[in-house]
């Protein structure tokens, strides 16, 4: 009895011969957010417990200072980085669930995508403003 | 337009005969009972992960006002420390352990472990717990610390 070749792959074969998934990318943005979100794990804690103790309520020169300290402020940048990738990640997802039309689903996901690049350029120029 | 027709695409599925057939639809959301463990605790993990990434713009905000200087720094830190603030902090904290301990629950599964139903509320009841206790012990160091 002749064996069907066997597909170890969720994607369909219409989509494999295009070159493309019904996301019309591959795995990398999944995997991506996996990626970050482990990434995100050590970081948020550690910004968690600075913002719960050191932060909370601290001075103008206070959290200069603290952002000045080398480690604090690499920590940050990757913070920032690791964030808004994944909050992109993830709000396009949740824009692809929910939209209707093909422009609205475009219009939201760039809309996002600007926000995020904006925010972490912001974000980075402040660190870097602060801490050299 | 191609981006249509491969949607269209997804949709046609074949028959083991051969024929072509329409692939059906998942059942509407509305059929299910959306407060059981599975479906509540994933609509809370893109709830607090939407709210989330409003908050963290809180962040961007502090840090953008201690780089333009203190005025500017006081007005954030004002803010933030007004009882509205605080309420908008506090409900951060809450989503943001809620989306951190049900991420892990989710990079369990990406590894293939946890699917059992039992360890399915086994790991959504400690997600929930675990949410309380450390968003209480979060605001128990931040307030008396």
């Amino acid at each position: 009895m002749a064996q069907n070749p066997a597909i170890n792959t969720l994607r369909s074969p219409l989509g494999r011969v295009r070159g493309l998934g019904s996301a019309r990318g591959g795995t990398h943005h999944w995997f991506m957010q996996r990626v970050t979100s482990v990434a995100l794990l050590p970081l948020t804690i550690w910004f968690a417990v600075a913002a719960a103790t050191t932060l909370r309520g601290a001075s103008y020169e206070d959290a200069a200072m603290w952002v000045q300290q080398p480690w604090n402020a690499v920590l940050l940048l990757a913070l920032v980085g690791a964030t808004f990738h994944h909050v992109a990640a993830g709000l396009q997802v949740v824009i692809e669930d929910y939209s209707k039309t093909e422009a609205g689903k475009l219009v939201g996901i760039l809309l996002v995508k600007a926000i995020c690049w904006l925010a972490t350029i912001a974000s980075a120029l402040a660190v870097l403003r602060v801490a050299i | 337009m191609s981006m249509q027709d491969s949607r269209e695409a997804a949709m046609i599925g074949r028959r083991t005969d051969g024929t072509t057939v329409r692939r059906p639809l998942s059942p509407h959301l509305q059929v299910y009972d959306m407060m059981q463990m599975s479906s509540l605790s994933s609509i809370l993990n893109r709830i607090t992960g939407v709210a989330w990434s409003a908050g963290i713009l809180l962040l961007v905000w502090w840090l953008v006002a201690l780089a333009l200087g203190e005025p500017a720094y006081q007005t954030a830190m004002g803010a933030m420390s007004h009882p509205l603030g605080l309420l908008v902090l506090a409900g951060m904290t809450v989503a943001a352990w809620y989306h951190t301990l049900a991420g892990i629950r989710h990079l369990n599964w990406d590894i293939g472990r946890g699917y059992e139903i039992p360890a399915m509320y086994r790991s959504g009841w400690a997600v929930f717990i675990g949410t309380a206790v450390c968003s209480a012990l979060t605001w128990a160091i931040a307030l008396f610390y």
